[in-house]
């Protein structure tokens, strides 16, 4: 527990002092290379929350795709002079960020959350850890899953099988959504007819 | 490592996004802000999924997955988020010759 421990705490203050970094860099440049920071961090954050999938994805969607397309738009529009100033509204962005965070730790501190119980922590951090993993018989035996209903339940849950059964309709509109989404961005960035470019 | 503090590091996190995305003058700056917030969202969902009692655990342990289902829908809405507003930024950087939202002022007349 204590070397997860000192994980979190490492990976907190990397993801903090990167988005602070993110907001406050004077150099746009700068700010999207402390933001791979943050999103490295969270990937961590994932494996310390049995979501090892979603480090991956993480990894390859985030840090792999978008960071680098912020980079890109980092570059091919570079306001040099001005660099990543603040606007009027500091001092009241300041100030409702600072409330909401105040109100955001009391619920979390305050709130009596109803943990799982001790003795399914396990069984649920199996099922979690392996979500895009079938599992084998012995593998389930040796975690103290013996019987054969109950293996047969672990085996079954798989975030694939919740995408296509119980999450079908939103998994089918994020892909439309997706579509839809990128042939907007191709039109808005399609050089207008007549202007003599593309 | 607790819930608490995975709770309260998402919380500094979507501040920090918050106050990035309302209080600075480039739109990329903005953007990146909105991401720090995605991501903020990301390990709450996460973390209720693993130390939290879902009400269906009882019959079907599948349900336990449901907060990385979440995180992977917003996963992908980010992906198409960034895709169209970074089209957006370089409409705006054609015809203004600037990513400075104080100069995104075409609606206002």
């Amino acid at each position: 527990m204590l070397f997860q421990d000192v994980i979190f705490w490492m990976l907190s203050v990397m993801a903090i002092g990167g988005a602070l970094g993110v907001v406050l860099a004077p150099d746009l440049f700068r700010a999207a290379l402390l933001l791979i920071v943050v999103f490295i961090a969270v990937a961590g954050f994932f494996v310390l929350l049995s979501a090892e999938f979603l480090a991956v994805v993480q990894v390859l969607i985030y840090v792999g795709a978008i960071a680098i397309l912020i980079i890109f738009a980092v570059m091919l529009t570079r306001d040099v002079q001005r660099g990543n100033l603040p606007n009027r509204l500091q001092i009241p962005a300041v100030v409702f960020a600072a409330l909401l965070l105040a109100a955001l730790v009391t619920v979390a501190v305050d709130t009596k959350w109803e943990f799982l119980p001790a003795d399914q922590q396990a069984r649920v951090d199996l099922v979690q850890t392996n979500s895009v993993t079938t599992l084998t018989g012995e593998v389930l035996t040796e975690e103290g899953v013996t019987s054969p209903e109950d293996q047969a339940e672990v085996q079954e849950a798989g975030l694939a099988d919740l995408l296509i059964s119980d999450y079908v309709l939103p998994f089918e509109a994020v892909s439309v959504l997706l579509l839809a989404a990128l042939i907007g961005a191709l039109v808005l960035v399609r050089p207008s007819p007549g202007t003599g470019r593309g | 490592m607790s819930f608490e503090a995975f709770m309260i590091v998402a919380a500094v996190l979507f501040c920090i996004g918050l106050y990035g995305s309302l209080a600075r003058r480039n739109v990329l700056a903005v953007l990146m802000s909105i991401e720090l917030m995605f991501n903020a969202v990301n390990i709450t969902l996460v973390a209720i999924a693993k130390y939290l009692a879902p009400a269906a655990l009882q019959d079907d342990i599948s349900s336990v997955l449901t907060g990385q289902v979440f995180a992977v829908f917003i996963i992908t809405v980010a992906a198409a988020e960034i895709a169209l507003g970074l089209g957006i930024v370089f409409a705006m950087y054609q015809t203004h010759d600037s990513v400075d939202l104080t100069d995104a002022t075409g609606l206002r007349h």
